[in-house]
């Protein structure tokens, strides 16, 4: 025993609870944020071993500098056509975002959840990926479907759970699926989807395939026990997959400091599991990039999972249901010392004579004109009412394969139930 | 401590009070959860807790439900009153390894040494248009783990004192709110306009401390033809139903589903000779099959038909389709029929 005396005298112990810098009022200041020069990181051999590059865990890649100018070893190199679809399919993603989440504050539909400022997250990684990668989003990564080229009226169609929804109204909006797309079904669950990753992953490796499995999360839900369940099995098998946590700074109302933020960077909890970790400026599109195709690399090689933690911020809400005028100081996305990954590849683009204000100018109205058609077409399939879009046999449809027994009786309940129902409207009616 | 005033509260207000109320009786009450600290939880329920009590009794936690549950535990072990909140219940499940294997045994495998006195909050249940991730009602999964009792309050006024009963229970307790009527007594007609609390006798809430002891039922309306079981939302759906068939039907609301007030149901059940049970949880293995089957047991020299069952279905809960799923008012009425059809020939 250290000490058997019980009436020794110890100082009191206090119960630590992280406290964000800023709250609702407070002036910004993100000048302590470490943020290296754009070129300063090595890019160790995609063979390399998880040791040798334990500081990529706490440093920052970044490739866009001061000067809008590509820099450093990490510079992907892409040409000038890449670029511009990278931009596209970001400026589309947020003219997308901006009209849903309209439609859903005109009551058009139940909730809606925009990536506004992380499109570089899942869009520059999706570039880096192959098509037929397969992807497990979280639900903030509407953009991997958008650079896939999926079609707007199929998503709007889902959103507004209304008759042409592939999921047949089941799922809350944005909860995409598509097989087609290698695009896992989104749960409403948090970090279910990085195991099953990690799973897809080693089923790939098994049968000898060449696709490999990305998936992404939260830096606030990377806080939950999946996470971690993934990990140990993503290292003991060196599973083909690449596990992207986006560190946008918020979940809901609670900062990184409550998933353990404080204490050390998010690409660190790599290291402790033996996989190679990188930490990225989520805001630049080519870091992005360059990390992703690094990682699939690595993965394609057998060499391994890789842990990337895109250093972002979440410029909006969580979703339509909270305030973040409520937890957070209004001045933080203004004040985010990374910028915006729409504006910082727009400059680089011009900054290599490969574009200008008028075409980003046009191209956004492109996209706005996009989208508005989209929707227009996706509201003649319905919007979410009082639903009864789908016919209502579809709710006992595949619970299972086969329907057993009970869901027969029950759904032959749910129809008498309607009818009665409607008896009464027309009682009521012909009265 | 006595405080004679009323004020009129929503059922939000009702638990964010209960809380505040425990709190400022009790030092060892601490209240915790995913943005329950400064933002004062996502429906707001600990609202302004962090700031009178300090973020040390009440405060954020990571996103984590096992380690939510866990700490708890711990806490519990230590001395504290935890009152912790799962954000949804649909997001209970990876702490339940926590509540079944832990919190529910430590009382009986450590023969009385260690104890764990602690509340799990989570609102429940449909009617938001919130998906099947943010709709189910698992309530019969904690009835069928030994040594958690389970509460559902159904109006702000029961909502308090449950609480308040629950937080100072020497046992865990799981406390679902079901959400669909934290701001007004939904009885399942979607169709009409929302009705505010305000015009609902129960929602004068007393402001000082006050129980409603866990394990006793209410009865509602007392009647002779039929007995509705019911708890949560379905008690207003229970009662809207009642009134416009104009049935003289008993209306328990069960508030606690374990210790479950038999006494009560039986006495009723024998009065009566009918049973409807409600729940929106769905129905095979939902806590309707238990109070069915006690009813059975217990009543059946009394009964004039079937017991009924108006239950959600057996699928996860659709977004569009959430009012053909949601037990509301045709499903009540046509149970109704069956049962007080004259099974005798």
């Amino acid at each position: 025993m250290a000490a058997d005396d019980p009436g020794r005298n110890l100082p009191p112990l206090e119960l630590y609870v992280p406290e964000p810098k800023y709250r609702p009022g407070d002036p910004v200041d993100f000048s302590d944020i470490d943020i290296p020069p754009a070129g300063a990181t090595a890019r160790p051999d995609t063979a390399a071993s998880h040791d040798d590059m334990r500081d990529h865990a706490y440093g920052l890649v970044r490739v866009l500098d001061e000067d809008h100018k590509a820099v450093g070893p990490w510079d992907p190199k892409l040409d000038a056509g890449t670029l511009r679809k990278i931009l596209r399919a970001m400026a589309l993603t947020r003219a997308y975002d901006e009209r849903m989440f309209r439609a859903q504050r005109q009551g058009k539909t139940s909730f809606y959840m925009k990536c506004t400022g992380e499109e570089a997250v899942a869009i520059a990684a999706t570039f880096a990926l192959d098509r037929d990668d397969m992807t497990f989003p979280s639900y903030r990564q509407q953009g991997i479907l958008i650079a896939r080229d999926w079609s707007l009226v199929d998503m709007m169609n889902q959103v507004y759970s209304n008759k042409k929804d592939r999921l047949k109204g089941r799922q809350l909006p944005i909860m995409y699926s598509t097989k087609q797309g290698s695009f896992f079904s989104i749960s409403g669950n948090l970090a279910t989807q990085v195991p099953q990753a990690v799973g897809w992953a080693m089923a790939s490796a098994a049968k000898g395939d060449t696709r490999i499995a990305a998936t992404w999360t939260g830096e606030g839900s990377s806080a939950e026990g999946d996470f971690h369940s993934a990990c140990i099995f993503a290292a003991v098998y060196k599973a083909p997959v690449i596990l992207n946590v986006v560190n946008n700074q918020w979940a809901i109302s609670s900062f990184s400091g409550f998933a353990g933020g404080d204490q050390t960077t998010f690409a660190a909890r790599a290291v402790g599991y033996g996989i190679a970790g990188l930490r990225i400026d989520g805001n630049d599109a080519l870091a992005v990039y360059a990390a992703t195709q690094w990682a699939a690399e690595r993965a394609r090689t057998n060499k391994g999972p890789t842990l990337i933690e895109h250093f972002t911020y979440r410029a909006e809400g969580h979703s339509t249901s909270d305030d973040p005028a409520q937890y957070r100081s209004a001045d933080e996305a203004s004040e985010w010392p990374l910028g915006d990954p729409i504006a910082r590849l727009k400059n680089h683009l011009i900054q290599i004579g490969e574009w200008d204000e008028e075409r980003h100018a046009a191209m956004d109205e492109e996209c706005a004109g996009r989208v508005k058609t989209a929707q227009k077409q996706a509201e003649k399939n319905g919007i979410l009412g009082h639903g009864l879009h789908q016919p209502l046999e579809t709710m006992f449809e595949e619970v299972f394969e086969e329907m057993p027994w009970h869901l027969r009786e029950q759904e032959q309940d749910m129809l008498d139930e309607n009818e009665a129902a409607n008896n009464v409207a027309k009682t009521r009616n012909d009265r | 401590m006595t405080d004679n005033g009323t004020t009129q509260r929503n059922m939000i207000q009702a638990i964010n009070n209960a809380m505040e109320v425990c709190m400022e009786r009790d030092e060892n009450v601490i209240v915790f959860g995913e943005d329950v600290g400064y933002y004062g939880g996502v429906f707001r329920a600990t609202a302004g807790l962090q700031e009178k009590f300090g973020k040390r009794r009440a405060f954020d936690t990571p996103i984590n439900e096992c380690g939510i549950i866990g700490v708890a535990v711990g806490m519990a072990a230590y001395g504290l009153k935890p009152v912790a909140e799962i954000q949804f219940a649909d997001y209970i499940y990876p702490g339940l390894d926590q509540l079944v294997s832990e919190a529910a045994r430590i009382r009986y495998r450590s023969a009385g040494e260690f104890t764990a006195p602690m509340v799990v909050r989570s609102p429940f249940g449909g009617g938001i248009f919130g998906g099947q991730t943010h709709s189910q009602s698992p309530e019969s999964i904690f009835t069928h783990i030994c040594g958690v009792k389970t509460v559902i309050p159904s109006t702000p006024y029961d909502a308090k004192g449950l609480l308040i009963a629950a937080i100072e229970d020497p046992d865990p307790v799981v406390f679902f709110e079901p959400k669909r009527i934290y701001n007004g007594p939904f009885d399942g007609h979607y169709d009409e306009p929302v009705k505010p609390w305000s015009k609902h006798p129960a929602s004068q809430v007393p402001d000082g401390h006050y129980v409603i002891p866990l394990g006793k039922a209410n009865v509602l309306r007392e009647g002779e033809d039929v007995t509705f079981l019911v708890y949560g939302t379905m008690v207003h759906v229970a009662m809207r139903a009642v009134e416009e068939l104009g049935i003289d039907a008993e209306v328990i609301d069960l508030r606690t589903l374990l210790p479950l007030d038999m006494e009560a149901i039986e006495a009723s059940v024998k009065k009566t000779g009918r049973c409807v049970i409600m729940h929106e949880a769905t129905r095979t293995s939902g806590f309707g099959a238990e109070l069915s089957a006690l009813v059975q047991e217990r009543c059946f020299y009394h009964l004039e038909a079937p017991v009924q069952r108006v239950t959600g279905y057996d699928t996860p809960y659709p977004h569009s389709l959430e009012w053909a799923y949601f037990p509301g008012p045709v499903r009540t009425r046509l149970a109704l029929e069956r049962v007080m059809e004259d099974v005798s020939g």
